[in-house]
């Protein structure tokens, strides 16, 4: 399962071990670690004063204002796809981004399956924890990069700076570079 | 109409590109059936009771003769020889196999078609009037708008994996010939005191196991703020809409979980935030798009040409199809012709793939080379010269295509129902055969008249049986297929849902209480009033009373 950033350099493996802890788990003494938001609310100082990186993952039904006053004291958020099928976090994702201008690091976490990651680029996510597919066939930078790579167009404005379709028309007319 | 420019071309490549690979993936287990049935159906395959069936989208209903001549190869290369149009403006194969889809698609892709979201938890193929851009009540012309909303929603990043499947329609007409008060969205264009056209937004109508009609969530959207409406719309939906029970998960529920008011107010909230924002399509863009839509050079022609009463007088038969299937045009001296794929004993909105080449090459003729795909499961050719109409009918005569029952009792709506569906409970084509022989006389479905006949083979309601003014719906009554009776129902601007007439019927039963039913009108008929008007005036007892009488 292997946890990739994106970056203006490209996609980078991340090599930190996160721990997803669920809410009655314990909080290991060392090590980066995802809280869900019920713990996140009820510890956040304690959390914040551990040495290791600590962010906050949202169930699909949690709601991004749930999390808009702590967003300048977050690094990280994962929002958890319970199954690839379950979309709520793109529009979550839409909201923490452009609604609430976080800037730091969204996640997507749980069923993430390499045919959805395009939609998850575009709704803001810049971090991507990718599934491996049923057969185990290994999940790479060049796997990944390929099922980014699928679409060179796309139709609608979204969170990624992607030019839509009508803009690279209106340079075409305008005797530019499509 | 719309014609792709290259950069429409790349991404429906890029599409068939990746269902190869996604079909490739299954078939070596990389992809589990699970993981590849929403990849599939977003590709419009459904694994149905015998094979797998691909839904092809004609976006907003419209095909040229080419387009048509392609569906027909395909129909004879790769399934038994026909498809079925369905009541939202696609065509279905029924028998293709697996592994020949990605060929399909690309033979589709050269002509500019495609199965995107054809099924699926997204937003669904847009639908619209058969009659737009020649019908005479039109505001303005819808097709500009459904082919922004083609592209708005082709691949929505944020739209894609709603809680259910998501169905808009738009409608130009002052009469609703586009159901919009039975989707998810409908949209129809409207004037406001200023001149201005822009849109009401009419959300959560809806048929299957709790049918809705419509309401209306905003009176006046203006153009340049569509999109951002319809994002906040899906927003609220995609983030609130329940995902624990199919069943419940359409925006209707939501609409009803939160009061009409209660969903405005979260909708409101969301739209001021993005409302006229750069998600908006430009104006540009609109105006490049409505270029395609432009009027085809019409000749000055006169109504009612002298060769067209002298042939009407002469043949009783085309008189009768002249009344029926042929609509008024906006422009004088041309007429809109309904091509009936409701034979007497046919099964409604099938056509094999030699009358597709036939209906192609009369639209070459009579039409522009344009077609239609009607959500009554018919063909539409929208340009025939009123001095032609004969001609045209002759030559359907000879293809088996001349059944003047447009709008007319044997002119029924049908969902595949148990002979195809995985999930009907009884048949619906064979009791559409068995009603449209039992009503074969066609002078006499002229003295019924003006009346909807819709079958359903289960409570999904893919045969709009809710909205039939005689709806038939099929159920499972203990292992044997029984049929319940709805009257009333009605998919137009005066949206209602029918009503429940009593206990289930076996088949046959079914034919004769509707019989009884058109004795009932034809005795209690006023100044020549349809059938709907009918009941409205005297309600269900009747009705019931009589039904329960020859039981």
């Amino acid at each position: 399962m292997p946890l990739v950033k994106l970056t203006a350099a490209g996609i980078e493996p991340v090599d930190t071990v996160w721990t997803r802890l669920g809410t009655d788990d314990a909080v290991p003494a060392a090590g980066a670690v995802l809280v869900p938001l019920a713990r996140w609310q009820a510890e956040k100082e304690a959390l914040l004063a551990r040495a290791d990186a600590v962010g906050v993952w949202l169930a699909a039904g949690e709601t991004a204002d749930s999390l808009s006053a702590d967003l300048d004291r977050l690094t990280v958020v994962a929002l958890d796809f319970p199954a690839f099928s379950d979309g709520r976090a793109y529009s979550t994702a839409r909201l923490l981004r452009d609604r609430f201008g976080y800037r730091g690091e969204l996640r997507a976490i749980g069923d993430v399956l390499l045919d959805q990651l395009i939609q998850m680029v575009r709704t803001g996510f810049d971090a991507l924890d990718v599934k491996a597919p049923v057969s185990g066939a290994p999940v790479t930078v060049e796997t990944i990069q390929a099922a980014l790579s699928r679409y060179s167009l796309v139709y609608q404005v979204a969170h990624d700076a992607r030019p839509p379709v009508s803009a690279l028309r209106r340079r075409l007319a305008a005797g530019g570079q499509g | 109409m719309y014609r792709y420019d290259e950069f429409d071309h790349q991404v429906v490549r890029e599409r068939v590109a990746e269902f190869s690979d996604q079909v490739s993936r299954r078939l070596s287990g990389d992809l589990s059936e699970e993981q590849f049935r929403p990849l599939r159906l977003m590709n419009g395959v459904y694994l149905q009771l015998h094979a797998y069936m691909l839904r092809v989208a004609v976006p907003y209903g419209e095909l040229t003769s080419g387009k048509m001549r392609r569906l027909a190869h395909i129909a004879r290369v790769y399934d038994r020889g026909y498809g079925h149009f369905t009541t939202r403006q696609n065509i279905q194969f029924n028998w293709p196999k697996l592994s020949d889809i990605p060929a399909i698609l690309k033979e589709l892709a050269e002509v500019e078609m495609h199965a995107i979201q054809t099924s699926g938890n997204c937003i669904r193929n847009v639908t619209t009037d058969a009659f737009a851009g020649v019908a005479a009540d039109e505001i303005e012309d819808p097709r500009p708008w459904a082919e922004v909303l083609r592209q708005w929603s082709t691949f929505h990043p944020e739209f894609t994996y709603l809680p259910r499947k998501f169905k808009i329609a738009i409608s130009g007409g002052a009469q609703d010939r586009a159901a919009t008060f039975f989707h998810d969205i409908g949209i129809r264009l409207v004037r406001a005191e200023s001149g201005d056209a822009g849109f009401q937004i009419i959300v959560g109508g809806g048929m299957g196991r709790t049918p809705r009609v419509g309401r209306v969530l905003n009176g006046f959207v203006a153009k340049s703020e569509i999109l951002s409406y319809l994002e906040a719309i899906l927003r609220v939906y995609n983030l609130h809409g329940r995902r624990d029970n199919k069943y419940k998960a359409r925006i209707k529920i939501l609409v009803d979980a939160l009061t009409l008011e209660g969903f405005r107010a979260e909708v409101d909230a969301e739209w001021q935030r993005i409302r006229g924002s750069v998600v908006e399509v430009p104006a540009e863009e609109v105006e490049r798009i409505g270029a395609y839509f432009a009027d085809p050079d019409w000749q000055a022609l006169a109504d009612n040409p002298p060769e067209l009463a002298a042939a009407r007088s002469r043949s009783s038969a085309f008189n009768g199809w002249v009344s029926a299937n042929v609509m008024a045009h906006r422009v004088p001296g041309y007429a809109a012709v309904t091509v009936s794929l409701k034979p007497v004993g046919g099964i409604p909105g099938d056509a094999t793939a030699d009358q597709m080449d036939a209906l192609a090459d009369f639209a070459d003729r009579y039409s522009l080379g344009a077609l239609r795909v009607s959500k009554e499961q018919n063909i539409v050719l929208p340009y025939v010269r009123q001095d032609q109409l004969h001609a045209l009918w002759q030559a359907l005569v000879a293809e088996g295509l001349a059944t003047a029952n447009k709008g007319l009792i044997s002119d029924i709506i049908a969902c595949p129902g148990l002979d195809y569906c995985a999930l009907a409970n009884a048949r619906s084509i064979p009791l559409a055969q068995m009603i449209s022989e039992r009503f074969s006389d066609i002078a006499r479905q002229h003295d019924i008249g003006e009346v909807t006949l819709n079958i359903s083979g289960c409570i999904n309601a893919c045969g709009h049986h809710h909205v039939g003014n005689i709806g038939i719906l099929g159920v499972d009554k203990r292992g044997e297929e029984s049929y319940q009776l709805v009257l009333g129902g009605d998919a137009t601007q005066t949206a209602a849902i029918g009503d429940i007439a009593g206990p289930g019927f076996t088949a046959e039963g079914v034919v004769d209480a509707i019989e009884t039913v058109i004795g009932v009108y034809l005795a209690q008929r006023q100044n020549g009033e349809p059938f709907i008007d009918t009941y409205r005036r005297i309600g269900l007892t009747p009705f019931k009373e009589a039904i329960n009488a020859a039981r």
